[in-house]
């Protein structure tokens, strides 16, 4: 197995070189995650890719992970709700299908919460995926699955996650790795299981900044299928800024980098997240960027605005689930609307039914002016707010999290509104479709430096990013 | 606009439109979330934004078109796929009243 301890990059020049018998490394490669899966519960569903046997360039069989809101041809997709169980889709996503065309394997479906409803992927219907840094800790959510397996897994692989209000920087940052969420639109969602439209993002977890441009790279950019998507597309590989330069050019990569610290993102935090934060951006400093404190005041109305919206939408978004076309069947008895309200009782879990409950409620007629209209001038504001900021900086950085990976029985303690309010550093980028990332402080350290860049400007986080890699 | 009261029928008549059948212990556990979510976000009527434009998505979306020319589209087999309930090609649902 040690032998298959190598970096993407590695694999990607040993099997160009045809020192990888494919074979053999997807053995290795299922033992392991078979041994990986049953300590953390970390895939849904695990891919036999041991009968490959056509490998094609340039990814030549690299492993991805897809989370379980992204259709794979073929393979169980349920978002990690039992509503979907059994459902089997004919089609690929498109992110999915770009990376299989480009010669990836898909090894199998991520754990998650439930249609990306929680923080901490406790709300799954099929088991908790366990943080890899701690079992006893939560691996973050809703990517929780992808972000773990990214960090138990020393073979080459790479996840595909999804955010909708920081599912992919929350689980990066708790399992110490990578993720990239890109700006609204960059990827296709056509294939995704939707949970609220306006806000999902398809984006990569990876161990390195290169794994995450990399795959970015390959899934971003125009798809008809795809109302939303847009056509902006780069070779990310390009901004990743490559080692073993000698101190004194290191110590300018980041020369005429300006970072804007928003004060807002630095109150209520633990205070080692606080102090190691810190250190990070002093040490950018270090390498050329100068920092500013800044206030983004409107950002403190996210957390309410994103709840209106995200629930709104996903309230829609889950009326189709009724136990007809597929997932979950029941009996066919009692009249539509008897046969729909038991199989969607049966299949949903409590936080589904509270989310659904609150967006019903907030778009009835009467009220969706006083909520769902006002939040989508939230957004505006949220949006106008950093692009000021952006008129002058290059990149805002905070932490990813206010608070290092909690324990399941302290998680269990949580009311709703104290759990929604986890995400008040990472839902502002989200509700403004801006580009983040998010980067481990330390190696293996579950800390996370959010960057967040201005639209489209994807290249600038990568070229950061992997500067900060090396002088950590 | 007022703001209306979470009461246990106002969680009901929301459960009956959404499809979802609550127990009474359910009943009130949601409408004691839904009071305490709903003051927590309290603090956005503060905010005098009548004059702000919504933003519907995060970046600006247009209507894409394509040629009007047929594509292949999913089978009628693969379609039903999924289903345990279909007859003569067809999905079966229960019946409508």
């Amino acid at each position: 197995m040690a032998k298959y301890t190598m970096s993407v990059k590695e694999f990607l020049e040993e099997s160009k070189k045809g020192n990888i018998n494919f074979l053999d490394f997807a053995s290795a490669l299922l033992e392991e995650v078979e041994r990986i899966n049953k300590r953390f519960q970390l895939l849904r569903e695990i891919c036999d890719i041991r009968d490959r046997l056509y490998l094609r360039p340039p990814l030549n069989g690299l492993p991805i992970s897809v989370k379980d809101c992204i259709c794979v041809k073929g393979v169980q997709s349920c978002a990690g709700s039992k509503i979907l169980e059994g459902y089997i889709p004919p089609f690929d996503a498109t992110c999915v299908h770009r990376v299989k065309d480009q010669g990836a394997t898909i090894l199998g479906k991520t754990n998650q919460d439930e249609f990306g409803f929680g923080t901490f992927s406790t709300n799954s219907g099929y088991g908790i995926p366990k943080n890899p840094l701690d079992p006893l800790r939560s691996a973050g959510g809703s990517s929780g699955g992808a972000a773990g397996l990214v960090a138990a897994l020393d073979f080459p692989h790479v996840a595909l996650g999804e955010s909708t209000g920081g599912s992919i920087s929350a689980p990066a940052a708790f399992c110490g790795v990578v993720g990239i969420t890109p700006t609204y639109g960059l990827v296709s969602r056509y294939g995704q299981i939707d949970y609220a439209n306006s806000l999902d993002k398809i984006g990569v977890i990876g161990k390195t900044v290169n794994d995450c441009a990399l795959i970015l790279s390959i899934i971003a950019g125009k798809d008809e299928k795809d109302q939303t998507s847009i056509g902006e597309k780069k070779d990310y590989n390009k901004s990743i800024v490559t080692g073993s330069r000698s101190d004194q050019a290191r110590a300018t990569d980041l020369k005429g980098v300006k970072i804007a610290i928003p004060k807002e993102y630095f109150q209520n935090l633990d205070k080692e997240i606080e102090k190691e934060v810190w250190n990070a951006i002093k040490k950018m400093e270090c390498n050329g960027a100068t920092y500013e404190k800044i206030s983004l005041k409107n950002t403190k109305y996210g957390v309410a605005a994103y709840y209106i919206i995200a629930t709104a939408e996903a309230s829609t978004n889950l009326a189709k689930y009724c136990g007809m076309r597929y997932g979950l069947h029941g009996k066919l008895e009692g009249n539509f609307n008897e046969y729909f309200s038991s199989v969607r009782t049966i299949g949903l879990t409590e936080e589904a039914k509270r989310r659904i409950i609150l967006g019903t409620f907030t778009r009835m007629a009467g009220y969706r002016d006083a909520y769902y209209l006002k939040e989508m001038k939230v957004r505006t504001l949220i949006i106008q707010e950093h692009k000021k900021v952006f008129k002058n900086f290059d990149i805002i950085a905070s932490p990813s999290m206010p608070i290092q990976p909690p324990k399941f029985k302290d998680i269990e303690k949580l009311k709703p509104v104290e759990h929604y309010q986890m995400d008040f550093l990472t839902i502002p980028p989200n509700l403004a479709g801006l580009p983040h990332l998010s980067i481990p402080v330390a190696n293996k350290t579950p800390i996370g430096l959010h960057l967040t860049a201005d639209h489209l400007e994807e290249d600038k986080l990568f070229k950061i990013g992997s500067v900060f890699e090396k002088i950590r | 606009m007022p703001k209306p009261k979470i009461t246990p029928e106002v969680v009901k008549r929301v459960a009956k439109i959404a499809r979802l059948e609550l127990t009474s212990k359910e009943i009130k556990k949601f409408q004691k979330d839904l009071s305490e979510i709903l003051t927590a976000f309290k603090e956005l009527d503060k905010l005098n934004i009548n004059k702000v434009e919504p933003s519907f998505h995060p970046m600006p979306v247009r209507d894409i078109f394509r040629e009007d020319v047929p594509e292949v589209c999913l089978s009628q087999d693969k379609a039903l796929s999924n289903t345990k309930h279909k007859e003569k090609g067809y999905f079966k649902g229960p019946r409508v009243v």
